[in-house]
C-alpha cells in the first residue's frame, strides 16, 4: 500500500506526517529545525527521499537544508558532516546559505529599485526563500523563488544558487511593489509537456512566463483587474497570491488573486474571473485535483484587512466546473468561532484516488481529507502557526 | 586560543553545544575571529554578516569584556583579555521578541 508524507512548514520549525494509504492514522515527526520560520519544504518528484527545505530567521538570514533519506537526518548541502570543510582548492564551503543578486555584466543584470509601500523607489534587497521547486526531471536541481523577488537555481544539489537574472530585468521592476508579506516570488510552475516553459508569480507583480528555460520572462497578466492600482489593467503590477496548474493540461492556470478568482485557458495570454457564487473573492491558496482538472479548490477569506473566514466558518470551496459554481465542504471543520488564515503556500493535493486534500491554518491546524474534500479530519491541531503544506506519495 | 560564545540557533546549526575555540593569525579584531569561525564551520557563513557587504546581520550584537562592540569597526583589535582567551568574543541575539 502506498505511504503518504506531508511535509509541513510553519513559524518555528517544519513537521513531517506520515500515514499509509488509507490517511486515517498519522505519525508526527518534529519540530524540525525548532524554531526557524520554514517557509517552504519540498521532495523532489524524481527521488522522494530528497527533501529541500527554505530556513529563515530575521536574525541568521537564510538557510538551506537537504535530506536524502525522507527527513530522517538533514544537513546543508555542502556541508555535510564528516565532509571537508573546504574544496580541494582550499576555499570554504557553505555556499548553499549565499543568495547572492546576479549583477555581473555576461549573465545578470543591475540591482535597480522596485516601489516600497508609499510609492517611493526602494532598493533590491536579498530577505529569504518563499518557495522551492525541486525539477521534474533531476533530483540536483531546484529552483527557489525569494523576497525581494527574483528566481534562483541549483543544478548541483543545493550546494550553489545562480539567480536566473532575466527575470528581475525585465526591466519593469520599478513597478513592483511588496505585499503586506513582502515582495516575494511565491509561486513556480514547471510545464511537463514543455521544459522550457515556466511561470512565476510575484507579489505584488504579477504572473510571468519563460520560453526558454529561463532566459528571457515576459509579464502574462492581461485580463486582471486590481483596483488599489492607478491603471487597474495594467500589465505589471497585480498582487497574485496563489496559481496551481493541473499536470495534463499546463495552458491551463488557476489563479486566486488578492481579490479574484480566475483561470487563464492559454497560458497565461488573457485571464477571467470565475470567482463565480463564492462568499468573498478574497484567499490566498487555490489548489487542482489530481484526477479531475476542472475541479479546483479555495479557502474564502472575508477580506484584505480581514484575514479570517467569513462568519467565523472555515470553509474549503470546491467547483467542479473549472470555477463559477462552487459549493462549500464543511464536513470536519470548524464552523463556527473559528478565525485563522490558510496562506498561500498551504495547500496540497495527493495522487491517489480518491483525492486527498490537505491545508494548514495560521491557528497551527493541519486538515486532511481522503475523499476529494467530501470530509475532512484535524492530522494535528496545534502546530506553531503553518506557512507551507506538501504532500508526497511514497511507494 | 580564541573564546567565541554563539546563540542558540548558531550552536545548532554548527553541531556544537559549547563555546568554540579558534586559532587566529595576526591580529585579534572582529574580522579575523569572523573569518576563523565561518572557515572552520562554513554553514555559519552569512548568518553573522553579509555575504558580501560583510556587515553585521541587524539583529545581531558583538560583546566583550562587558562593552559593545558591535559599532567598532572589524578591524580594530579587540581587547588583550579576548585575544589570549581569558576572556570569550559573544555574539549574541538582539531581543526582538518572537
Amino acid at each position: 500500500m502506498s505511504k503518504i508524507r506531508v511535509l509541513v512548514g510553519t513559524r518555528k520549525g517544519a513537521f513531517i506526517l506520515t500515514s499509509d494509504g488509507k490517511r486515517a492514522k498519522w505519525e508526527v515527526s518534529g519540530p524540525h529545525f525548532g524554531g526557524w520560520e520554514i517557509y517552504h519544504a519540498k521532495g523532489s518528484p524524481v527521488d522522494p527521499d530528497r527533501l529541500y527545505v527554505s530556513q529563515t530567521s530575521g536574525w541568521f538570514g537564510q538557510i538551506i537544508q537537504r535530506s536524502d533519506d525522507g527527513g530522517r537526518t538533514w544537513f546543508q548541502p555542502g556541508t555535510k558532516p564528516g565532509e571537508p570543510t573546504k574544496t580541494p582548492d582550499g576555499m570554504p564551503m557553505g555556499e548553499s546559505n549565499k543568495f547572492v543578486y546576479d549583477t555581473s555584466p555576461e549573465t545578470g543584470k543591475p540591482l535597480t529599485t522596485h516601489q516600497w509601500y508609499d510609492g517611493t523607489p526602494h532598493p533590491w534587497e536579498f530577505k529569504r526563500v518563499w518557495h522551492l521547486e525541486p525539477s521534474l526531471t533531476d533530483p540536483d536541481t531546484v529552483y527557489a523563488g525569494v523576497e525581494d523577488a527574483a528566481l534562483f537555481r541549483t543544478t548541483d544539489g543545493g550546494r550553489t544558487w545562480h539567480e536566473l537574472a532575466g527575470l528581475r530585468g525585465h526591466g519593469s521592476g520599478s513597478k513592483w511593489m511588496p505585499g503586506a508579506g513582502g515582495m516575494g516570488l511565491h509561486t513556480i510552475l514547471l510545464d511537463e509537456k514543455n521544459h522550457k516553459r515556466m511561470y512565476i508569480a510575484i507579489s505584488a507583480a504579477g504572473v510571468f512566463r519563460t520560453d526558454d528555460a529561463g532566459k528571457t520572462w515576459r509579464p502574462v497578466n492581461r485580463g486582471l483587474v486590481s483596483q488599489f492600482m492607478p491603471d487597474p489593467k495594467a500589465e505589471v503590477g497585480h498582487c497574485i497570491h496563489h496559481v496551481a496548474i493541473h499536470r495534463s493540461r499546463p495552458d491551463v492556470l488557476f489563479m486566486q488573486k488578492h481579490w479574484d478568482v480566475t483561470r487563464s485557458d492559454n497560458g497565461g495570454e488573457s485571464w477571467r474571473e470565475v470567482s463565480g457564487n463564492l462568499p468573498t473573492d478574497f484567499g490566498f491558496v487555490i489548489d487542482v485535483h489530481a484526477h479531475e482538472p476542472e475541479t479546483i479548490y479555495v479557502v474564502p477569506i472575508k477580506s484584505d484587512s480581514e484575514h479570517y473566514p467569513p462568519d467565523g466558518k472555515l470553509r474549503v470551496y470546491r467547483s467542479r466546473t473549472g470555477g463559477n459554481d462552487w459549493e462549500a465542504l464543511t464536513k470536519g471543520l470548524p464552523q463556527r468561532d473559528c478565525y485563522v488564515n490558510v496562506l498561500r503556500d498551504a495547500m496540497a493535493v495527493d495522487s491517489l484516488d480518491p483525492c486527498g486534500i490537505y491545508f494548514g491554518t495560521t491557528g497551527g491546524q493541519v486538515y486532511a481529507s481522503a475523499d476529494g474534500g467530501d470530509s475532512w479530519n484535524a492530522v494535528v491541531q496545534h502546530l506553531p502557526g503553518v506557512l507551507s503544506v506538501e504532500v508526497q506519495v511514497l511507494p | 586560543m580564541i573564546r567565541v560564545a554563539l546563540p542558540y540557533h548558531l550552536r545548532t546549526l554548527a553541531r556544537i553545544d559549547a563555546e568554540v575555540e579558534l586559532e587566529v593569525k595576526g591580529p585579534v579584531t572582529q574580522g579575523a575571529i569572523l573569518d576563523a569561525l565561518e572557515a572552520k564551520y562554513p554553514m555559519l557563513s552569512g548568518t553573522i554578516r553579509d555575504h558580501v557587504t560583510k556587515q553585521r546581520r541587524p539583529f545581531l550584537r558583538f560583546f566583550a569584556c562587558g562593552e559593545d562592540f558591535s559599532f567598532v569597526s572589524p578591524d580594530a583589535p579587540l581587547p588583550d583579555p579576548v585575544a589570549s582567551g581569558e576572556e570569550p568574543f559573544l555574539i549574541v541575539g538582539a531581543i526582538a521578541g518572537g
